[in-house]
């Protein structure tokens, strides 16, 4: 590589990378408890233990369901009704206001699917969890605050790939893994270290960055998507005033769908009004069964008032793209071990991204004590 | 160039097949992505916990 072009990368590498790394150690310290976020709420008691029924025990209506989670909350309406695959005697009620109030508004129930008890109401909005998650996502301030970390996902991104480009310089003259331990300079320490564990979790680190960057899309996507396929498949019911879910019609709405989709689950619905639904619908979002499919989610439209299924088309592909970079991201699709791995990887990027300003600082303090030695140091990997 | 990135190649494949592995299949397919993934975290480990007395310099192997 001609000195000019290497100077180029190593100008690249260090400057987004000194813009994204605080930014990035944040993420990484934050994303280290979100990773066990379910054992951590099991451990913490905030998750229900459903009673122990025998286990052909009939499921309640989710009529009933739904009428014991509004007694629950006098005044609210439901506007999503979630289901967690790997807790099948368990349904997740979201209620707010109005069927139009903003996600800050909405308070959740666990409930028994079986005997439609009110087992839980947590407290979603306080807690060691809640401000990881808040930190994680959007800084506390909502789109504006998701897309600035997205941005700084995407300098995440170009601080890998010209660290890529310049392994190659530096190792060299290197065998694989070397860790240089030498008294004069603490830096090449550093920089061994840096170069190691970087190019060891380099595809890892490049997929839940950009991973990352498409989950930070997702209200932008969900838009998109409403306006490019959901208008369409609505358009007779343009112009008509929105309604409200008719009382005792949910049962009715999701029987619809799943008759629709043969060996398909539902894996949430949005009532009428809501983001995820027309003003008209219920939207029935349907899981396959394959590992793979199951995370491919399929809206059904039912017309709330006849309980008439009016759609069902998979989503579009940047919602295919959404859907496969969340387990991508989160590391949730493996079982324990594969969260543990998660960790770990997570735990040598920290250490990746901290000796990233080190090494700079490292290097201006050694170019000022002693231009020659400096330049020197710039030039080994150029030659 | 070669010899310079024959395990970070390695490594980096791995884990590309790990990653793809867990999201195709569960039971086995699991498995393979614990195997593929937990790999270079070894390979990470095994040089931060036993340091070898390497040569700084390799003789140049052209």
């Amino acid at each position: 590589m001609r000195p000019a072009t290497l100077r180029a990368w190593s100008r690249i590498h260090t400057w987004s990378s000194l813009v994204c790394t605080g930014f990035l150690l944040l993420l990484c310290v934050t994303g280290l408890p979100l990773i066990f976020h379910h054992e951590i709420d099991a451990l913490l008691g905030d998750h229900p233990v459903p009673a122990a029924l025998p286990a052909d025990a009939p499921r309640a209506s989710l009529d009933r369901l739904a009428d014991s989670a509004m007694a629950r909350r006098p005044g609210e309406v439901v506007q999503y009704v979630i289901w967690d695959p790997d807790e099948p005697d368990l349904v997740w009620f979201s209620l707010a206001p109005a069927p139009t109030s903003p996600p800050e508004a909405l308070q959740g129930l666990w409930l028994d699917a079986r005997t439609a008890e009110v087992l839980k109401e947590p407290d979603l909005r306080s807690g060691f969890m809640y401000w990881m998650l808040r930190l994680h996502v959007d800084l506390f301030a909502g789109l504006p605050g998701k897309l600035f970390l997205g941005a700084m996902g995407l300098l995440f991104a170009a601080a890998i790939v010209s660290g890529v480009v310049l392994y190659g310089p530096f190792m060299r003259r290197l065998e694989f893994g070397t860790i240089r331990a030498s008294r004069r300079s603490r830096r090449l320490h550093w920089l061994d270290l840096h170069n190691l564990l970087g190019v060891v979790t380099v595809v890892w680190a490049l997929v839940v960055g950009i991973t990352g960057v498409v989950n930070t899309l997702a209200e932008l996507i969900l838009e998109a998507w409403r306006r490019d396929q959901l208008a369409e498949l609505v358009a007779p019911w343009q112009g008509l005033p929105p309604v409200a879910a008719p009382p005792g019609t949910l049962e009715r709405a999701v029987a619809a769908a799943r008759t629709a989709a043969p060996g398909h689950e539902p894996a949430f619905v949005a009532y009428p009004q809501t983001p995820f639904s027309s003003g008209h619908h219920y939207a029935v979002y349907l899981r396959g069964s394959t590992p793979l499919t199951r995370r491919l989610l399929i809206p059904a439209l039912v017309e709330a008032e006849s309980g008439v299924l009016t759609a069902l088309r998979p989503v579009p592909w940047y919602g295919t793209a959404l859907q496969l970079s969340q387990p991508l991201h989160f590391g949730d699709y493996g079982g324990l071990p594969l969260k543990v791995i998660w960790a770990l990887l997570d735990l040598a990027t920290i250490a990746v991204l901290a000796s990233g300003p080190v090494l700079w600082v490292r290097r201006r303090r050694g170019a000022r004590r002693a231009p020659r030695a400096a330049a020197g140091h710039a030039g080994q990997a150029a030659r | 160039m070669s010899r310079v990135w024959d395990m970070p190649a390695l490594l980096g494949g791995l884990s590309a097949i790990g990653l793809a592995a867990a999201l195709l299949g569960d039971g086995p397919w699991d498995a393979v992505a614990w195997v593929t993934l937990g790999l270079p975290v070894a390979v990470m480990a095994r040089h931060l916990l036993w340091r070898r007395r390497a040569p700084q310099r390799r003789v140049a192997t052209r």
